[in-house]
């Protein structure tokens, strides 16, 4: 795995409210460059709540959220994107009936130049930004192995490939920041294993930070370097997966009283 | 310089059509070309790097990898230098894998990516001989941090340096090679025991491949598509024998998944499939056509039996009539012409299928719908090919006659024996087997067969599987395998019956297909074993079963049959890599099965072992119904 450098994200003391419930409570912690940080916790921990705070969907009402210094919350979520932040989403956010090429040439939106005249022209400049967009699509494509389906509507693929597909439309962006909602959630173990598989790639290849949530307890303690521990919006443990199986406060909030064994599913 | 081995062939043809395509890989989305000279400068750098790592005469390279340029170069290279090229099959679990790399005492391995070079790394400690494995795809191994690793890359690199001082060493090393030397050894997985690597030399490739362009008009444009493992005589022999020999074309498809979709893109004029694939893609059209429009349905149905009527009647060598003509150039307008461009067959002039029997019914299909479909048939052990089927003299059921310099005869039990300069060098540390094989310099089969009055040889089965039936009638159960696997719904099939009153029949359902009839029916399911086990699918196997009963003659007929709660899997021992039935494993595995199938039970209870790709086992817990064929139904359970 790459070596972890100074923290690319820093959380501090963010807290979230809707009505009456506090999602977000305090929340502090670091992501540093070039690690896989899972957050981790029972449903209604605030997980999501979290990753929403990060990509601008949400705003917190306290605290700060810097991305090499720079404050991301209170910007839009095209602002975050347009620093490098890419998302993947619990429920699949991709354009149904679009093919897997088109769905991840949108990914590559923020990159283009061109206008909307020039690229009506379509021809000199516009043209060439297509075909280098186009490359770098086609080397995703390779990379999480989709070559068979790049033609087809997305809408048609089997669950676990559309989770590919989306993880695919996310790099397409090349982030620096890559924060995957339950990438894993609904497929079957060959699929987990092989999303696992191209997570750790994607940070091995190219280096990109991975904020992971994710359900899968085997598969968050194989792959992550850090773990960190959210419960009722509060964080009640960070450190790496070997502390977290053995950290009280974790098997008290996940089982009441047995140890967090792999594979168990919160 | 001579031209009696394959590197020597490169050579020529980079001297002679330097510009001319040699190979092709779809990568990102876009098929990159190799010309014959770009060809022989990666085999030449290749080549050198391998020299300069001490690999010389007689050290095996085995290669572990789909069909890429890389690889084909990879073993073009490792014979230049004087060795041996081990092709595996890229499939393989780490157990038949250690066994094969150590028996061939491989030197070097080359890999594709990172999940084959896992698996040879996890076989490390057990494979001592091998010094260096080589890996064409970097992807996930940049950390890797084992020192007998190597990218190709490097190699290439290192080779180029070495080509740089010496300019003229390549040249030297190729022109050293001899028409006897051994240039692949071909493991032979075989239905029974371990797999047997034979032997099989310049001479022997370049023998096959005369006998075969002696019969067969390949021109230097034409094209095919390597998508069969490397390990495969069959495939070895086009990609590697004719490509080099005519200059052809090789192309590469860009995933195993996108192999029809590829086809497709090609138009190859040299098709070449297993009975595996031939069958499959006839089921495709059976399921595409159930899901067409009302009209297009109107028109196949109407039009497909003129031109298997005119197909069987050509092979018969009986007139059409004009009835007949008429309405077969209705069917190649509207049909036919349609569905070769849609299955990638337009520019197919010659296509063939091998390695196992294929049913009459898939045959003549392809026929009918005026593909130059023709059965070829041969050993590894006589570099896969010793006979054809003839242009215009094509008949339903045979294999054809011997290639122009093989030799051949019955014995008096009825094996294919056959000699000439195509039979293989031995299996490569194993007299015995070789003795047993090789008789008098005649090939022995082990294959059952017959002459037909106009010599064209008709195989029937295994010679040890033909047995009797209790009731004292011939029984071959591949024959009977054969029809049951022209059915969509059928994927595999394993008849039993020896020394026993009646046949039966083991079945796999076609999950794919099964399962989109279900669908459309909409019957729910979970998983392959609880399809398998529906009430209706049996009805509908029961169907199939019937139809073939009506071709058999009455003591032969299937009477009982059982639908498997698995597929016949190779990771199993259950089949071989190219899909055989291992006939003395399956019997013993399923021995409860086969005994419910005699017995008046209704059901049987199984538990079955499944091996999964890493080598982990698990235990699935069945209850299996047992159905008569023809009507009074066993009841199967909910």
């Amino acid at each position: 795995m790459t070596q972890s450098g100074p923290a690319l994200l820093e959380i501090r003391s963010v807290s979230k409210r809707f009505g009456g419930v506090e999602a977000l409570a305090e929340v502090s912690f670091e992501v540093r460059r070039g690690e896989i940080l899972s957050v981790i916790g029972p449903n209604g921990a605030g997980k999501t709540t979290l990753l929403n705070c990060i990509s601008g969907f949400f705003h917190p009402e306290r605290g700060h959220i810097r991305l090499e210094g720079e404050e991301l919350s209170g910007l839009a979520p095209s602002r975050v994107a347009a620093r490098g932040v890419a998302r993947t989403f619990q429920n699949i956010a991709l354009f149904r009936g679009m093919t897997v090429v088109d769905n991840l040439m949108l990914g590559r939106h923020l990159h283009m130049r061109n206008g909307v005249l020039s690229s009506l022209v379509y021809w000199g400049p516009a043209r060439r930004e297509e075909v280098a967009h186009r490359r770098v699509v086609e080397d995703i494509i390779d990379f999480l192995e989709i070559e068979a389906i790049r033609k087809r509507p997305v809408g048609s693929l089997p669950y676990g490939l559309q989770k590919r597909v989306e993880l695919g439309r996310a790099l397409a962006l090349h982030p620096r920041l890559l924060l995957l909602d339950e990438p894993m959630g609904g497929t079957n173990r060959e699929e987990k294993e092989d999303m696992a598989r191209f997570i750790l790639d994607v940070n091995d290849e190219w280096g990109t930070t991975i904020i992971l949530i994710e359900h899968d307890m085997g598969v968050v303690m194989d792959i992550s370097r850090r773990v960190v521990v959210l419960d009722l919006g509060r964080k009640i443990a960070a450190g790496a997966p070997a502390e977290i199986k053995a950290d009280p406060a974790v098997i008290k909030a996940y089982l009441g009283t047995k140890p967090v064994a792999d594979g168990v599913a919160a | 310089m001579s031209l009696s081995t394959l590197p020597q062939f490169l050579l020529r043809n980079a001297r002679e059509f330097p510009d001319a395509p040699a190979m092709r890989e779809k990568d990102r989305g876009i098929w990159q070309q190799w010309s014959w000279a770009q060809y022989l400068d990666r085999v030449r750098a290749i080549a050198l790097g391998l020299a300069q790592l001490g690999f010389g005469r007689g050290d095996k390279l085995a290669a572990l990898s789909d069909n890429r340029p890389q690889v084909y170069a990879a073993m073009l290279a490792a014979q230049a230098a004087g060795g041996v090229a081990v092709p595996l099959y890229q499939d393989s679990i780490v157990r038949e894998l250690r066994f094969v790399i150590d028996h061939a005492d491989a030197k070097f391995v080359l890999a594709e990516d990172q999940e084959q070079v896992d698996k040879l790394l996890e076989l490390k400690a057990s494979l001592p001989k091998v010094e260096r494995v080589f890996y064409v795809d970097p992807k996930g191994l940049r950390h890797y941090a084992d020192p007998i690793l190597m990218p190709l890359d490097e190699l290439e690199r290192s080779g180029r340096a070495l080509a740089a001082e010496r300019p003229q060493r390549f040249e030297e090393l190729v022109a050293a090679g001899r028409a006897e030397d051994i240039a692949v050894l071909c493991y032979t997985s075989g239905t029974t025991g371990a797999p047997k690597g034979a032997m099989l030399s310049y001479a022997n490739y370049l023998a096959a491949v005369r006998g075969m362009i002696e019969v067969e008009r390949f021109e230097r444009s034409d094209e095919m598509l390597a998508y069969l493992p490397l390990a495969w005589i069959g495939e070895s022999f086009y990609s590697l024998g004719c490509s080099l020999v005519t200059g052809f074309t090789v192309n590469c498809p860009e995933r195993p998944e996108t192999v029809l979709e590829n086809l497709r893109e090609i138009g190859p004029q040299i098709v070449i499939a297993p009975p595996r694939i031939w069958e499959n893609l006839v089921s495709q059209v059976q399921v595409r056509m159930e899901e067409a429009s009302w009209l297009k349905r109107r028109l196949y149905r109407a039009l497909m039996p003129a031109g298997e009527d005119a197909a069987r009647r050509e092979m018969g060598k009986q007139p059409l009539g004009l009835g007949l003509r008429l309405r077969r150039a209705l069917g190649e307008l509207l049909v036919f012409a349609p569905l070769r461009d849609r299955l990638g067959l337009r520019r197919a002039r010659y296509a063939y299928t091998g390695g196992a029997p294929l049913g009459p019914e898939v045959f003549l299909f392809f026929r009918g719908i005026g593909l130059n479909l023709k059965q070829v048939y041969g050993q590894t052990e006589i570099t896969g090919l010793a006979w054809l089927q003839r242009d215009g003299d094509v008949k339903l059921g045979t294999v054809g006659k011997p290639s122009p310099n093989v030799e051949m005869r019955l014995s008096e039990a009825g094996e294919v024996l056959s000699r000439g300069p195509a039979v293989f060098a031995g299996y490569y540390k194993n007299p015995e087997a070789t003795a047993q094989t090789v008789r008098d310099g005649w090939l022995h089969s082990g294959d059952a067969a017959m002459l037909d009055p106009d010599g064209h040889l008709i195989v029937i089965d295994r010679i040890r599987d033909v047995t009797l039936l209790g009731n004292g009638s011939k029984f071959a159960p591949q024959f009977i395998e054969n029809k049951l696997k022209f059915s969509a719904y059928v994927k595999e099939a394993v008849a039993v019956g020896q020394d026993r009153p009646y046949v039966a029949a083991m079945i796999n359902i076609d999950m794919e297909n099964v399962g989109k009839w279900a669908e459309r029916r909409a019957i729910a399911y979970t998983t392959y074993a609880d399809l398998a086990q529906k009430r209706a699918v049996y009805d509908l196997i029961g169907q199939e079963v019937e139809r073939v009963n009506r071709d058999l003659p009455e003591a032969t007929r299937i009477r009982k049959y059982v639908l498997l709660p698995k597929e016949l899997d190779p990771d199993d021992d259950e089949v071989t890599r190219t899909r055989k039935v291992r006939r003395g494993f399956v019997a013993a595995k399923y021995g409860d099965i086969i005994a419910a199938l005699y017995s008046e039970a209704p059901s049987v209870a199984v538990s079955t072992t499944i091996t999964y790709q890493d080598g982990r086992q698990a235990t699935l817990q069945t209850e299996l119904a047992i159905r008569r064929a023809g009507g009074e139904l066993a009841p199967a359970p909910a």
